[in-house]
């Protein structure tokens, strides 16, 4: 078991990490930036260190001081929750290096996932279907147009060496392929200092679904799936597990092919891989795995009722995996909506601001992931996360109408939140049926602006 | 002489992106609606744009520098 455990992230994910660490007895301790000395991570890890200015490239995406201080304060073993160095493949080998324990996969398994080529010919060797699309770099207008005849259009142009959403083109036709080719071409070069690219069929109306996988290096297993289709700029607001929308067997398929692949790469740790299911034709491909914890890691612990990062903590501390795949079964239906620091009415402009009065919801089935505290002063310099609700319940319907009833006993006074926003999805007819998709939202945030507003 | 504040709160970036020149430089002159720099507000850029015109700008905050709204970024003539 892990003795001392630096927890090098900030905000609800460093929270989460510490409380996991201290219910295992592990002792913690916190990183901040200036700018957030006062953070509620700081105030609960046994100890703190300061490791620069506000600037993440300063602090909380500087290695060497992120390791020099786990060493000075003698920890044994290192979190990088999600987002900063958590997928940095050069860090989990630095800090191997140093003698650590990094919690999370090797540095050779998070190149080979983090790059998307890769990532897809790994999965495609494991059996896993992928989109149709490019066997790997495209090099040149050229082999462009010989991809075309796999994907047909509309098809997606992506960095290979990109993220996030990033550098990602997508063509109608022969002509905007033409022309958008070169374009996404130069940008990648300009961007990553890697020209390479890669093309995927576009899936009209997808789903987001993925699967929550636990590993040791040697063996995996899966904690079924979740679905995160309700999605704005390609970023997640709503998820919820399971997804309604599979069949038992197909379910089946998707969770074993997600094993196979962990398997297929000695993988280590809590990781999470993540597929478009695409409802018309009743198949899923892989998109790519996620090689960290994910923010919605809660719905999956709450149908499963498994600590996932403490069992990631356990892992690390070089323990086999103490959960059989028999042991994993799902007890009713989560979902997690994701409270931003952002004003609805404005085009979700970030808003930054004191917190005055904080009202928490309660109660059966209700469970609140946040960094806020009554004055605590949300600065500018990060993502706008605040709070994570998740509830439990039943079924779907009765998830939903506990929903809103937590998102009503839910008060942030002081800055603006995506509040609004649930509430008024949890009504909406669609949402209630489960019939979305990826582009969904955007969609219906143009038609409801007018309700957002008021 | 006049001051260029910061409308917002974040992360003040004089170019675009690190490869690119500054909008403006030291000594430059500036009318209204001007670009002067960027502000990352969690994780979202906003333009900066100069409400007064003026001579010889002279930044007073640096590239990076973490800013409060209502800071100066720059002074003019």
């Amino acid at each position: 078991m892990l003795k001392k455990l630096l927890i090098a992230n900030r905000g609800e994910i460093a929270v989460r990490v510490i409380r996991a660490a201290q219910d295992l007895g592990i002792a913690t301790v916190a990183v901040y930036s200036a700018a957030d000395a006062d953070a509620l991570h700081v105030r609960l890890a046994d100890e703190a260190v300061n490791i620069g200015p506000p600037a993440a490239k300063k602090s909380y995406l500087n290695i060497e001081t992120i390791i020099a201080a786990a060493i000075e304060k003698g920890c044994d073993s290192i979190h990088p929750g999600y987002g900063f160095l958590a997928e940095n493949a050069g860090f989990s080998d630095a800090v191997t290096a140093a003698g650590l324990s990094f919690v999370g996969p090797s540095g050779d398994a998070i190149r080979l996932m983090g790059d998307k080529v890769s990532a897809r010919t790994a999965a495609a060797a494991a059996g896993v279907p992928v989109v149709p699309g490019s066997t790997g770099r495209v090099d040149g207008i050229e082999a462009g147009r010989h991809v075309l005849e796999e994907t047909g259009f509309p098809v997606m142009i992506k960095a290979a060496a990109g993220g996030g959403g990033r550098g990602i083109r997508i063509a109608n036709s022969l002509s905007e392929f033409e022309q958008a080719f070169p374009q996404a071409e130069a940008e990648a070069l300009a961007a990553f200092g890697d020209g390479g690219l890669y093309m995927e069929k576009v899936i009209g109306k997808a789903r987001h679904i993925e699967v929550q996988v636990l590993a040791d290096g040697k063996d995996a297993i899966h904690c079924y799936e979740r679905e995160c289709s309700l999605q704005r700029r390609r970023q997640k607001v709503w998820e919820e597990a399971p997804s309604r929308c599979l069949s038992d067997a197909l379910r089946e398929e998707l969770c074993a092919s997600a094993v196979a692949l962990a398997k297929a790469v000695n993988y280590s740790g809590a990781g999470t891989v993540e597929y478009l299911y695409d409802d018309e034709a009743d198949r899923f491909y892989f998109i790519e795995m996620n090689t960290r914890i994910q923010v919605e890691h809660p719905v999956t612990e709450a149908i499963t009722g498994i600590d996932l990062v403490a069992e990631m903590l356990r892992i690390a501390g070089g323990e086999p995996l103490r959960i059989r795949q028999g042991d994993v079964t799902v007890k009713g239906h989560a979902i997690e909506v994701r409270l931003n620091a952002e004003d609805p009415a404005k085009d979700f402009a970030p808003f930054p601001g004191k917190i005055g009065d904080l009202r928490i919801p309660g109660g059966p089935g209700v469970r609140f992931d946040s960094m806020l505290y009554n004055g605590y002063q949300v600065p500018p310099f990060y993502d706008s996360l605040l709070a994570k609700l998740i509830v439990h319940a039943d079924t779907r319907e009765a998830a939903i109408v506990r929903l809103t009833r937590a998102l009503g006993e839910l008060q942030i006074d002081g800055v603006k939140t995506t509040k609004r926003l649930f509430l008024a999805l949890a009504a909406d007819p669609s949402v209630k049926a489960g019939d979305v998709h990826t582009r969904w939202l955007e969609g219906w945030l143009q038609d409801n602006a007018r309700a957002l507003a008021g | 002489m006049a001051q260029l504040l910061s409308p917002l709160p974040g992360t003040f970036y004089r170019s675009a992106s690190p490869d690119q020149p500054p909008f403006k430089a030291d000594g430059d002159g500036v009318a209204v609606g001007d670009v002067i720099g960027l502000i990352e507000v969690m994780k979202s850029f906003h333009e900066v744009k100069a409400e007064i015109a003026g001579k010889n700008i002279r930044f007073v905050a640096d590239n990076e520098d973490p800013v409060m709204a209502g800071a100066p970024l720059a002074d003019l003539d």
